[in-house]
This record gives C-alpha cells, sequence and structure tokens, in this order.
C-alpha cells in the first residue's frame, strides 16, 4: 500500500492506516542516522523545491537533509512576505516551479489553504510545512513517532496539548493524529486561545493546566507567540506563565514518567523553562531528529506515487 | 403599443394570480386584461403562454463598480447582467472610487446609466463622506439628486454618534438608511464563519455576534429616533430574530437576505475556495434554518443579490487574500425559485413581493413592483418550470465568482420589458 494522494496536506485527510504507514517507514530511516555514509539513492535524479512564505530553521533544514541523504537535488526558495504583498501571484510561483520540473514541492505558507491551492494547480507532489493556522502535517508526524517511540503505543495514552490553541497548526495536525490513533486528546490553555467549537474534533478542553496534568502520559507544550499579548488575547506574559507555563513545580503533579514534546522553537522560561526542556522528561531535541527520518518518510512516500511499497533504505 | 398575452400574472400588490393580457401604452401600464382582446390595433404582440408575468424584478443591492473599478464590472455590463437576469431595476451601492457622496458623483451615474444601461438605475449616496464614518454626506443635495437611500455599505458606521446624527438628519426626508451590520472589531482579519469550519480550517472566524450587534444597535437607534432602517444581507439567527421582534414592536425597520445566505452554509468553504468567500460569511445550516423561517413570516422583506464583480485573477488566489463577494444578479432568481418556492418555502406570489413590490416600497418607487394601469411598464417574464443550469461563461456580468456554479435549477427569463421597451427577447438581450 502506499498513500492515496499524490499530496500531504493535512493529517484530517490521512486515514490511520495511512499515519501508520509513515511512522513504520520511518523507523529505518532514523537508522540513517548511526551509518558512517549518509547517503541513499532513494530520490536520485528527483528535484524538491522548498518554498518558504514564511521564516523556518528546522522544518526547512530537515526537509533539505531529508532529500539530500536520499540523495534528491534540492533547491530552497525563501519568498519574503514583502513580495506577496507587492501581489506576485502564487499561481505564477508554482508555474515556474513547474517549468524547472520540481517533483515535491514543501511548502510554507501563512495562509491556511494555500498547500491545497497549489496542489491543485500542479502535478508536482505537495507537502504542506505549515499553512497559517490550518495544520503542520509533518511536525505532528514527528510528534507521533516520538510518542510511540517513547511510549510503545499510542492508544490509550492521554496527551495534554499546552498553549495558543487558535493559532496553531501544530495542534490542529496533532488533535487528527492522536485522536485518529486512539490517543484522549485535551486541549489546555486560555479561553481565549481556545478555538471556538473545538470539542467537536474530539478533544476535551480545560482551562486549568493544574488539574489536567495529573492523569497526562504526554504534555505537548506549544510556543506562545508573545505578540499575542498585545492583541488582548491574555493580560500579560506574567499571568501568562503562571497559569500555563511548565515548570519544575508544576510537574510535581504530573506522572513521574510523562513525556514533554515542543515542536519548538521554544521561548525558554516563558511557555516551559530550560530546565525542563533539557530533563530527560523532555524529548525536545530528539524531536529534531526524528524529524529528518519521518520526512524522509513522508518524501520517499509522496515520491513514490502508486509505485508498490519496496524498501526505503 | 404592446400586447403581452396569455400570461399566467402573479401581482401580489393588486392580487393577480392567474391569467390575463398585460396591454402596455409607451412606458406604462394600459390595463391588466382577461377577457378578448384584439391584437390588431398593436404594433407588438408577445405569446406568453406557459410564461409567467411579474412585475420588474427589483435588486435592491447591487455593486456597479462603476466608476473607479471598471475591470470588474460597469453600469453598462452590470445592467446587462441585471436584464438577463430578470431585473428592471437595480440600487447602486455608492462604495466606488469616488464614493458616490456628493450630488455630482450620483448624478454621473445617473446618467450614465441613462445612456448605456439596460434597466433602471436606482443610486444609493454614502451616509458619510469617502465612506470613511466620520462625516455625514451633503445628503440634502443627494436627495436633490435623485437617491433612494443611504448606506455605507461595505462599512459600519462605527461612531455611534455619527449614526445617531445620520438618522436625525434624514427625518426631514423619507428615505432609509440601508445598514451595513458588521462590528469592525469583532471582525477583524476575519474571512470566513467562526465556528467548528473556521477552527479546521485554521482561517479566522467573523463571529455571528459581530453582526447581531449592529443591528441591534441600528435597530435600537431606528426605533428611538423614528428613523427608517433597512438592515442589509442578513446571515444569522439572532439577526433575524432582532428585526422580528423589533418589527413587533412597530419600528419602521425592514431588512433584505441574499440567495447564497439562504441557500449555503460555511461548508462551502472547505476547499478554500475564494467563490465562497464574501461578508457577511457564509454561517450554518442552523442560521439557514433561521433564515427560511424570516422570509416565510415576512420578518425579511426583501431578497437582493449583494452582487459583488471581482475579476477571475482577483478571486483565484489564496483564501485569505482574495477579495470579499459574490455576484449574483443572473442567478438570484432561479436559486429563490428553486429553494423557496419549489420547496414550499414561499409561494410564487410571497417571491414576486421580496424580488418586487418590497423593494419597490422600501425604495420608495411607488410607481414600480406592481402591474397596474399607470404603472411603470417594467415586466419580467418567466418560463418558473423549465429547468437550468448555471453556467458562469453565460453570463453577461462581467464577473465570473458565483458560489452557483453548476447549480441544477428552475427558472429560464424568457422576456424582460423595461420602461415599455423589449430588452430581453427569448432569453437574448436585444436593445437597451
Amino acid at each position: 500500500m502506499g498513500l492515496r494522494s499524490k499530496d500531504l496536506l493535512g493529517l484530517e485527510y490521512l486515514t490511520r492506516d495511512e499515519i501508520e504507514l509513515i511512522l513504520d517507514t520511518a523507523e529505518p530511516c532514523k537508522q540513517i542516522f548511526t551509518r558512517d555514509v549518509r547517503k541513499l539513492p532513494t530520490l536520485r535524479g528527483k528535484t524538491m523545491v522548498n518554498l518558504f512564505y514564511e521564516p523556518s530553521t528546522r522544518t526547512r533544514t530537515s526537509f533539505e537533509l531529508a532529500a539530500k541523504w536520499m540523495s534528491a537535488d534540492v533547491i530552497n526558495i525563501s519568498v519574503p512576505a514583502s513580495s506577496v504583498m507587492k501581489g506576485e501571484s502564487l499561481k505564477d510561483t508554482v508555474r515556474t516551479l513547474e517549468s524547472l520540473g520540481a517533483n515535491i514541492i514543501v511548502m510554507r505558507h501563512s495562509a491556511a489553504g494555500a498547500p491545497h491551492f497549489l496542489a491543485r494547480s500542479v502535478d508536482a507532489a505537495v507537502v504542506n510545512a505549515g499553512d497559517g493556522a490550518h495544520e503542520h502535517p509533518t511536525q505532528a508526524l514527528v510528534d507521533l513517532f516520538t510518542i510511540r517511540e517513547k511510549k510503545g503505543a499510542i492508544a490509550g495514552l492521554k496527551v495534554l496539548i499546552v498553549g495558543d490553541i487558535l493559532h496553531s497548526r501544530v495542534a490542529k495536525s496533532n488533535i487528527w493524529g492522536l485522536t485518529k490513533l486512539g490517543a484522549s486528546v485535551t486541549v489546555v490553555g486560555p479561553p481565549t486561545l481556545i478555538p471556538s467549537e473545538i470539542e467537536k474534533m474530539g478533544v476535551k478542553v480545560s482551562y486549568n493546566l493544574d488539574e489536567a496534568i495529573c492523569d497526562a502520559d504526554v504534555i505537548n507544550v506549544l510556543r506562545i507567540q508573545l505578540e499575542r499579548q498585545k492583541k488582548g488575547l491574555f493580560p500579560s506574559t506574567r499571568e501568562y506563565v503562571s497559569l500555563y507555563g511548565i515548570n519544575r513545580e508544576r510537574l510535581k503533579r504530573a506522572k513521574s514518567d510523562v513525556l514533554i514534546l515542543h515542536p519548538g522553537p521554544a521561548n525558554l522560561g516563558v511557555e516551559i523553562t530550560e530546565e525542563i526542556a533539557l530533563s530527560p522528561c523532555s524529548a525536545i531535541s530528539e524531536q529534531v531528529t526524528n524529524g529528518v527520518a519521518v520526512r524522509m518518510a513522508i518524501l520517499y512516500l509522496v515520491s513514490r506515487g502508486d509505485k508498490q511499497r519496496d524498501v526505503a533504505y | 403599443m404592446l400586447l403581452i398575452k396569455h400570461a399566467h400574472i402573479v401581482d401580489p400588490a393588486t392580487g393577480i394570480d392567474g391569467p390575463g393580457h398585460i396591454v402596455v401604452s409607451g412606458d406604462r401600464i394600459e390595463s391588466i386584461e382577461v377577457g378578448y382582446v384584439p391584437e390588431e390595433s398593436f404594433d407588438l404582440v408577445i405569446d406568453a403562454t406557459g410564461l409567467t408575468a411579474f412585475p420588474g424584478l427589483i435588486d435592491m443591492h447591487v455593486h456597479l463598480r462603476e466608476p473607479g473599478f471598471e475591470q470588474k464590472e460597469t453600469i453598462e455590463s452590470g445592467t446587462r447582467s441585471a436584464a438577463a437576469g430578470g431585473f428592471t431595476t437595480v440600487a447602486a451601492m455608492p462604495n466606488t472610487e469616488p464614493a458616490i457622496d456628493n450630488a455630482a458623483m450620483a448624478e454621473y451615474v445617473r446618467s450614465k446609466a441613462q445612456r448605456l444601461g439596460y434597466c433602471n438605475v436606482e443610486v444609493i449616496g454614502s451616509i458619510t463622506k469617502g465612506r470613511k464614518g466620520q462625516e455625514l454626506s451633503e445628503m440634502n443635495d443627494l436627495v436633490g439628486a435623485g437617491v433612494v437611500a443611504f448606506s455605507d455599505d461595505g462599512n459600519t458606521v462605527m461612531n455611534s454618534e455619527i449614526m445617531r446624527r445620520a438618522m436625525e438628519y434624514l427625518r426631514m426626508y423619507n428615505i432609509p438608511i440601508i445598514a451595513h451590520c458588521e462590528d469592525e472589531f469583532l471582525a477583524e482579519g476575519g474571512v470566513m464563519n467562526e465556528g467548528l469550519n473556521s477552527t479546521r480550517l485554521g482561517l479566522k472566524g467573523i463571529p455571528p455576534l459581530a453582526e447581531e450587534l449592529i443591528v441591534a444597535r441600528d435597530v435600537m437607534m431606528a426605533e428611538r429616533l423614528g428613523a427608517r432602517l433597512h438592515v442589509a444581507h442578513v446571515s444569522t439567527r439572532g439577526s433575524v430574530e432582532i428585526v422580528r421582534r423589533a418589527k413587533a414592536r412597530g419600528a419602521r425597520v425592514t431588512c433584505e437576505v441574499t440567495p447564497h445566505h439562504f441557500s449555503l452554509t460555511d461548508d462551502a468553504v472547505e476547499g478554500y475556495d475564494a467563490r465562497f468567500k464574501m461578508k457577511p460569511p457564509l454561517r450554518t445550516q442552523e442560521d439557514v434554518l433561521a433564515i427560511l423561517e424570516g422570509l416565510q413570516d415576512g420578518t425579511i422583506d426583501a431578497i437582493a443579490s449583494d452582487h459583488a464583480p471581482h475579476t477571475v485573477e482577483e478571486k483565484d488566489v489564496e483564501f485569505d487574500y482574495a477579495p470579499d463577494g459574490v455576484i449574483g444578479l443572473e442567478t438570484t432568481l432561479t436559486v429563490s425559485l428553486t429553494n423557496l418556492v419549489a420547496k414550499g418555502v414561499l409561494s410564487l406570489s410571497q417571491l414576486v413581493e421580496k424580488l418586487s413590490a418590497n423593494p419597490a416600497r422600501i425604495l420608495g418607487l411607488s410607481d414600480r413592483g406592481l402591474l397596474a394601469r399607470g404603472a411603470a411598464a417594467d415586466i419580467t417574464l418567466v418560463d418558473v418550470h423549465s429547468e437550468r443550469v448555471i453556467r458562469s461563461s453565460e453570463f453577461e456580468s462581467k464577473a465570473r465568482n458565483t458560489p452557483f456554479e453548476g447549480f441544477v435549477g428552475l427558472g429560464k427569463v424568457a422576456y424582460v420589458i423595461c420602461g415599455g421597451r423589449v430588452v430581453l427577447d427569448n432569453g437574448r438581450i436585444i436593445s437597451r
């Protein structure tokens, strides 16, 4: 089996089997880290374009590394927000990329749905690397992979997602992925950062982290954008930290084997203290490593189209 | 002299709903006849067997885009579109560039429409200069130039003091304010209805409250000041409820709804297709049901298209970046016949009230919206049973941004007579 769609636009559109296929494929990919020569011929002759309309270090680099280790040719295009405002149309950019013969386009964009727009008009496989407040499917797959690796299985786990759920594409993708794989998800944050009717996505909502933290197996901590405070979404960073910051004191209420994730980049000392981020219960640096493995699996699966599955390494 | 024979006449204003002949002399209706009419004395005879005759339809909420945005639509193309859709009168909103905020601008639109228009064009003046919500437009001058209503449509007059003064000033005339109700702070940056779908799609939502707060404010103000208020494009259950209660209290309040708001929900935004992006945004099934109820019980007086043309290029971009608005002149009648009359929400006569008689009454067009001796010879003849597939490629409008592409519905406009002249003949535009 393979993926049903040529594109990876969001976890909402994937079945449980497809998600598991990606995670299973990522496992052997991870072994390449231990090799002397980190090079596979899998994507030789294929061209991957990193098309980033928003700044990114981790996601862009891990896609680039994943593609290079599989011998693809990589083009990086960073489009500053200013040229979008000047009216450079996405359609135009897409036509250019098509003419250059791109096979895979990895796209990050501040407008939700932009990758869908792109996917409709190109033959190349489109991988969503984050679109507005919609989805960030590859990050959620990394999180799922990391949880599975650390906890053995995802079904039955209690997972908290803490912070700015309203603006978080990572939260949305995690919710789809975790609920499809049988975890029970609670989103935690101030009411102003919890989007409308999110409970209809199959999650519980809590405003009280100290209460919710007690029986959590996993806590996924989201980055809090400090500029949200200026828009009146919460009164002050200080108050946010006092209610939702992950620190040693608060973790005393949690299970001893609780697993902490953060999609990065973290505001250390705000949503999470540096001490906890670097502690044994945190898998934050593991997430970065896993990011390459999971993205190798994704690039392999989308590049393969409907060809029969074979070994990825 | 023109004779329309063997039509089925539906005219709520006079209560006619049955077979008859319409005799037209010059730009006026001479008589409605039931018995035999000798044809020899007429210059032109239209055999309307199988067709239904309505008083010419009136769309009280249209953006003709001229001057300033002629790439989207012009007075000429917009009125062609109107005629093709069965309309004999449209009211043009003042959000042009420059805005219609002074008599010269109003006269420009009227004279251009007289020269190039395919139907009557009434002009709506802006409430405030430049539609900026700060200073009142020269309303007396605008009334002198023939405007039929005032609106800053597209913008809300957020400053309650300015809105109050506008309502007070208009006591001198019997002219309504048409209110675009959207709290601009609550709606800021929003591109669709706020709810499960906006959460799923990651698009910024516009809460129903953004509309309802301003509807409530304007209704309270109009009641207190004795002003005439017409609420444009209601989209939520709460707005319908506010207007219903105000009417029960005797307030001078009317309102309209668009075909997309009584037909579609925010589920349509799923594919991020900007043809489903407009303000107010598409809401939920619960809102649609409340709107249908409001149409049925008379809370909602009028159906208006909010025809808002944009170029294909402007609309075919990321959802966030596309301009708001959809077109509707060539789809309103079909969508209404299909989703309201065929489904038993409204009788044909009630539909004609909302598409002709009531808009005429609200805008003070006393000789329109009815088929009676002395009334304007504005007549729409429709084959109400004929099936039609909506295809934007066939539109007379310059724009293609319809949310009803591929809609299979009922009703073909066969003839449009405007001011006694045949504008649309057998579905084809033949003259202005």
